[in-house]
């Protein structure tokens, strides 16, 4: 079944570096969403709760612009069909995940290093927890952009939906990122951030288990 | 040489509220040519398509079996070839690279020889290393039945195979549903007198319109 | 028929009976209110506030529920009896948020002030916002009802962590916040006793309130069904 999933993955892959479709608005999103805050910002020193804050709001908006893609584009070339003949619905998720999972780390991690670059307060003092943070906060993203994106793209709705529904769903996941990472930047140790870590990771398991059971029915109609 | 099995107990089906079909019964169990009919909007491609696990029924069960054992929702659609005028394969890749990666994430063996022999049969050999975008709607029908045969299924569903298709065409797909009918069973859903010409058994859609028990 | 009177006559006790009661210092008639700390005049408007919001758990509650059952059996009335639910919940959803917005802003000084709860019943006006909004995009009923299923089952999962994040993030000013000493006048029952009893009364009033409104929003929407379905047969 891995294999499989991987073999779903590697076809989203290189139909990626023909088309080039997400990856090409990704990256200018990124652009163009960094600078607009950089603009805005101009010469005003902000302080670090604002600086964490508007991380996670660049990183919520770019995956809102990209990972819904995963479905829609198969949706919108009318090859659903195609796929529900070759694979059973897990190995369809699975695939997909793995791309967003990818995709995810991949735009989030430039964007960390932009941050590090052009804010100066983005000075991280416990590295280990805002990894620990990255890493969990990316694979909550991921799943719960997948599976909303899922359901986007069964809707036919086009991408305005997208963030509506994803947005009560991140909610929960996106406050508690913004907690760790200003816990990260004032050097609070993992211990006194058991209590937020422990949420990201049930939110991660949660949605995992949730999104594999339903996604049997998105996917049959 | 297969003993492949299709059952359909009570198999009902609406659309929001709509009947399409209920209480349909039937059992194909000797490998042949089975046809499906009716008119226009009558529910063929539904029922091909509950038939291959892509949609859910209301009410009823559908009962793949391999020599007498049942066969689990996630893997029937190894066992299934799939034709229809809504399949669309991958615009931006090869007509042998579509079905080499259709091989993979199936997680089966790509059978080279096989997929060249269906290649020459369905006259595409010359193009199969062209981009299907380039293929016109003929050869896109022609290239639907190598992905439907290509992992040599033992249950094949023709959805309207006749579409698009020139005499040539045609003859090769007749050609070929003979001679798979005789190893596998194959399900026609059409109008085409010269499709249901070839069924030994027709299911009248519009036999099964009425609420029953 | 009968009942439908006594849920009048039962608002519309309570409703001048919440208004309408002095307050007082020390209580001895029975239709006297004790004077609670902090909250004084304000304290009424707890016979409408906790209700609506007690009823809007209800009906959110319910609206998962129907939509679990839709999954399991595919029958099409699972999702109107959920969508009811839905409809109605959303109402009091947002009177909930009033009249919480009203008492915030004399008990708090500010309408809105970003405590743990209102946060939460934000995010429930986005969840079943969005819900909405997912239905009306969809022509097909099937896909409607199963989509929107499910999307209620992946929002359902999540408000347990709005319970157990938003105290931890942000400070609590409602009663029964995790800093907060004074535990207010339902948990640790500085009503005297009549007071508690208009407030049940009420809670019980609302909660018929919501069974009826949603029966009778559920009956006329199979009505409208069956009229649609009669004109395209005429």
């Amino acid at each position: 079944m891995n294999s499989k999933a991987y073999n779903l993955f590697l076809k989203d892959f290189r139909s990626e570096l023909r088309t080039r479709y997400a990856i090409n608005a990704l990256a200018m999103f990124i652009i163009v969403a960094i600078s607009v805050i950089l603009f805005s910002i101009g010469n005003e020193k902000i302080n670090e709760n604002l600086t964490a804050g508007l991380f996670w709001v660049v990183i919520f908006f770019t995956a809102m612009s990209g990972l819904s893609r995963a479905f829609v584009s198969e949706e919108e070339r009318g090859t659903t069909l195609t796929l529900q003949l070759i694979a059973s619905p897990t190995t369809v998720f699975s695939g997909k995940l793995i791309f967003n999972v990818i995709l995810v780390f991949a735009m989030n991690a430039i964007i960390a290093l932009l941050y590090g670059t052009l804010f100066e307060d983005f000075v991280i003092k416990n590295f280990l927890l805002f990894l620990a943070t990255f890493v969990l906060g990316n694979i909550g993203l991921a799943v719960s952009s997948t599976i909303i994106a899922a359901i986007i793209a069964k809707a036919g709705a086009k991408g305005t939906l997208y963030p509506v529904l994803s947005f009560p769903i991140l909610l929960p996941l996106i406050l508690t990122c913004v907690q760790l990472t200003l816990f990260s930047f004032d050097g609070t140790s993992f211990d006194k951030s058991k209590f937020e870590l422990a949420i990201v990771v049930s939110y991660d398991v949660i949605m995992i288990t949730v999104s594999y059971l339903l996604f049997d029915f998105i996917w049959q109609e | 040489m297969s003993n492949y099995s299709l059952e359909v107990t009570q198999l009902t089906k609406y659309f929001g509220r709509r009947l399409i079909f209920s209480n349909l019964n039937f059992k194909f169990v000797d490998n042949g040519i089975y046809g499906v009919s009716g008119p226009n909007g009558s529910g063929k491609s539904t029922l091909v398509k509950i038939l291959a696990g892509i949609i859910g029924a209301n009410k009823g069960k559908v009962t793949h079996s391999i020599n007498g054992n049942e066969i689990i929702e996630e893997k029937i659609h190894n066992h299934i070839g799939f034709v229809s005028p809504y399949l669309v394969l991958y615009e931006e890749f090869s007509a042998e690279e579509n079905l080499m990666m259709f091989a993979k994430i199936r997680g089966v063996e790509y059978n080279k020889q096989r997929v060249d022999y269906l290649f020459e049969k369905f006259l595409l050999l010359k193009r199969k290393d062209d981009f299907v975008k380039t293929y016109s709607s003929g050869m896109k029908q022609r290239l639907k039945f190598i992905f439907a045969l290509m992992h040599s299924p033992q249950l094949i569903i023709l959805d309207e195979p006749t579409s698009n298709l020139d005499d040539e065409g045609k003859n090769s797909v007749y050609e070929i549903i003979r001679e798979e009918g005789k190893k596998n069973i194959i399900l026609i859903a059409s109008n085409e007198r010269n499709d249901l010409e070839l069924c030994s058994e027709t299911i009248f859609l519009e036999n099964y319109k009425q609420i029953t028990g | 028929m009968v009942w439908k009177i006594f849920l009048f006559l039962l608002l519309a006790f309570v409703s001048v009976a919440g208004i309408a009661f002095p307050i007082v210092e020390k209580p001895s008639a029975w239709y006297e209110f004790p004077f609670i700390p902090g909250l004084e005049e304000n304290a009424k408007i707890i016979f409408f506030h906790v209700p609506t919001a007690w009823v809007t758990v209800i009906a959110f509650l319910m609206s998962t529920v129907f939509s679990f059952r839709y999954l399991k059996n595919k029958n099409l009335d699972d999702d109107l009896k959920s969508y009811v639910a839905a409809q109605l919940g959303m109402v009091f959803c947002i009177l909930a948020t009033v009249t919480g917005a009203v008492w915030a802003k004399f008990a708090w000084g500010a309408f809105w002030s970003w405590d743990p709860r209102q946060t939460s019943i934000f995010a429930l006006l986005l969840i079943y916002g969005a819900w909405f909004a997912l239905r009306s995009s969809i022509e097909s009923e099937e896909k409607r009802a199963t989509l929107s299923s499910v999307y209620s089952i992946i929002a359902f999962v999540t408000v347990p962590f709005f319970i157990f994040v938003m105290p931890r993030i942000m400070t609590g000013l409602h009663p029964g916040s995790a800093d907060d000493t004074n535990l207010g006048p339902v948990v640790n029952f500085k009503m005297n006793s009549n007071m508690l009893l208009i407030f049940f009364l009420s809670l019980i009033g609302f909660t018929i309130l919501y069974f009826w409104m949603w029966q009778v929003g559920y009956k006329s929407l199979i009505y409208k069904e069956k009229i649609q379905k009669q004109l395209l047969r005429g």
